[in-house]
């Protein structure tokens, strides 16, 4: 099974470990390794430090947030903040329709590229290539194009201030996603699916026991993606979404940072709760996600 | 692009045709979510805006007249917020994209030095690109703050003055830009999965010829890059000429008058948002939405015509 996706695979390990051979350790050579170290050590110091002053941020006293020189460790870590937090903004609300809407989002996009990926990657028919090249050109389409229409159209179906603007359009193949999937389908050997179709399965058995299962890195790959494109969605919250108990937390950040300007230690604390899970979904799928990303980034 | 014509033709020999008939509808129905997907939400909508560009549709509800194209005209001629918020989003491109290829560049290359524990680093190096939207938004404009911000805390512990990142005309756009290369990271996986497909043997040749360090990452690795800094860049450009929510809530957010100081920031999407959803133009923001849509079509092709010059793609004559 797990060899015959091992293009993807072997190249993600290759990622991991390196290829060159080991060289000879000179003097020089050697202070140029403690230097790399050097230069990795001070990025990840400066890259992190943002993350840890959000974190340190939310748990702080009150006076230590806008304190002069800054207070580098909060002296005391105040979960009070977060308790606060929930009692002042309904972002439990807020969590359960993020949540809603990345997770069906998630579940249509990753279903219908798969779909559409495969059709590109395995089956002929005319005009296939021309197809597959309009389906890719849509990348270039800015969304600011299709905004104003879009919005329009929503409005008279009725629909604004309700989660289906915000769904409905990502039930259908992503471009992205689609790519993503077809590069992967086509790594698979074609003799197991012409085998299953001796065999007298219909193409989308074939599709949906044979090779999809066979992807799994793929799939959860554009899974993710799909459901971090989603959750962090600001812009069609903002414009498709009015009352407050419809909001999505990106939203509900917003509406905080208006209401409570000065309460830094509230608005780090939602921006915590709004980024923990992308970071958490990151650290659970991290090998096919970084897949995910070298495949489509690499083959460009 | 290079993707497509890789593995379009495979070559199987023909089989009957009632089989051919059957395997072509199959792809036809599996293609439909992205045929219904591309009509609904894609080309009926560009359309749909260039029509509407060509009239005078408000939010009010009126209907609309046919007026040409006027709104296009009052664009070019009369309308300096047009002009102003091309002019930093473009500006705001052309530094921060290559910036921030630079910046995964380094990243990715110091990572292909064998370093040890090299999936810990890459998860540290990855992962402010993973806290996007609002929750950036909002975290820089905390570290940003003129009395407390933790940059200016920085500068004054070490004697220089502080800086009124986001409400002086002048450093705005540097704060944003400074803002969106923390988050840029994320092209260091694909420059690191593209360096090491470099096929070594390249090096050792390169070696054998006297090559030193500086002479292999030019003649080796820069163009056997290319091809990877190339889609990162074509990307980014049609990304960073969107930039939105970091702007909206970085300068104020929702209602505030967002754009930064004099409309020193009132990036191009902004505009948009604020003729539409504020001043109820929809048909002049539809107008404003499709010179978007030029603008990155012209800046794209003129990207693809330059890869010529500096684009290596390995198998290629």
């Amino acid at each position: 099974m797990a060899k015959t996706v091992s293009t993807p695979v072997e190249r993600a390990h290759t990622v991991e470990g390196g290829v060159t051979p080991r060289r000879r350790s000179t003097m020089g050579s050697r202070v140029g390794r403690v230097l790399i170290y050097v230069n990795l050590i001070v990025g990840a110091v400066v890259l992190m430090f943002p993350l840890y002053w959000l974190i340190s941020a939310s748990l702080k006293p009150l006076d230590e947030i806008s304190a002069f020189p800054i207070i580098w460790v909060p002296s005391r870590l105040v979960w009070e903040n977060y308790v606060n937090l929930f009692q002042t903004v309904p972002i439990v609300t807020y969590l359960q329709n993020s949540l809603f809407v990345a997770a069906t989002s998630m579940i249509g996009t990753t279903f219908s590229s798969s779909l559409v990926g495969y059709s590109f990657a395995r089956l002929r028919f005319p005009g296939r290539g021309v197809l597959f090249i309009m389906a890719l050109s849509t990348l270039m389409v800015p969304s600011w194009v299709t905004l104003i229409p879009q919005f329009i159209m929503f409005k008279t179906f009725g629909w604004l201030d309700s989660f289906s603007p915000l769904i409905v359009p990502q039930l259908f193949a992503q471009p992205a996603a689609l790519f993503l999937m077809r590069q992967f389908f086509l790594t698979l050997p074609i003799e197991i699916e012409d085998a299953a179709k001796i065999d007298g399965c219909g193409y989308f058995r074939i599709f949906w026991s044979i090779a999809l299962p066979l992807v799994k890195p793929a799939v959860i790959a554009i899974s993710v993606f799909s459901f971090l494109y989603n959750w962090n969605d600001f812009l069609n919250p903002l414009i498709y979404l009015q009352s407050p108990e419809h909001f999505t937390l990106p939203l509900g950040l917003a509406a905080l940072q208006s209401q409570y300007q000065t309460h830094f230690e509230l608005i780090m604390g939602g921006s915590v709760i709004a980024a923990l899970p992308c970071i958490l979904l990151f650290f659970v799928c991290q090998r096919w996600f970084i897949q995910g990303i070298v495949v489509t980034g690499v083959k460009g | 692009m290079a993707v497509a014509g890789t593995t379009l033709a495979t070559g199987r020999p023909r089989r009957r045709s009632t089989l051919a008939r059957r395997e072509a509808i199959a792809g036809y129905i599996f293609l439909l979510p992205w045929i219904i997907g591309f009509l609904w939400f894609t080309l009926g909508p560009v359309l749909g805006s260039l029509g509407l560009s060509l009239t005078d549709y408000n939010a009010g509800g009126k209907a609309p007249n046919f007026v040409g194209l006027s709104n296009y005209q009052q664009m070019i001629t009369g309308d300096p917020l047009f002009w102003q918020s091309l002019k930093v989003t473009t500006i705001f491109s052309f530094v921060s994209v290559p910036l921030g290829l630079l910046l995964s560049l380094v990243i990715a290359l110091t990572l292909n030095q064998r370093v040890r524990f090299l999936p810990v680093w890459r998860t540290i190096y990855y992962l402010p690109s993973l806290v996007t939207g609002a929750a950036v938004a909002l975290l820089w404009q905390f570290m940003l703050n003129e009395q407390f911000g933790l940059i200016n805390s920085v500068l004054t512990a070490i004697h220089l003055p502080a800086i009124p990142w986001l409400t002086d005309e002048f450093w705005i756009m540097p704060s944003l830009i400074l803002a969106s290369l923390w988050g840029s990271t994320s092209g260091m996986l694909v420059f690191l999965g593209g360096l090491q497909g470099i096929p070594t043997e390249l090096y050792e040749a390169a070696m054998i010829d006297g090559a030193n360090t500086v002479r292999k990452f030019w003649h080796v690795t820069l163009p056997m890059l290319s091809p990877t800094i190339f889609y990162n860049l074509i990307f980014g450009v049609i990304n960073s000429f969107q930039v939105f929510v970091l702007v909206f809530l970085l300068t104020g957010g929702i209602g505030a008058s967002v754009g930064g100081p004099n409309y020193a920031s009132y990036v191009y999407a902004i505009y948009i948002y604020q003729t539409a959803f504020q001043y109820g133009r929809l048909a002049y923001s539809a107008g404003l939405g499709w010179v978007l849509f030029a603008v990155v079509l012209v800046v794209t092709l003129a990207l693809f015509r330059s890869a010529r010059l500096w684009v290596f793609y390995a198998g290629e004559r």
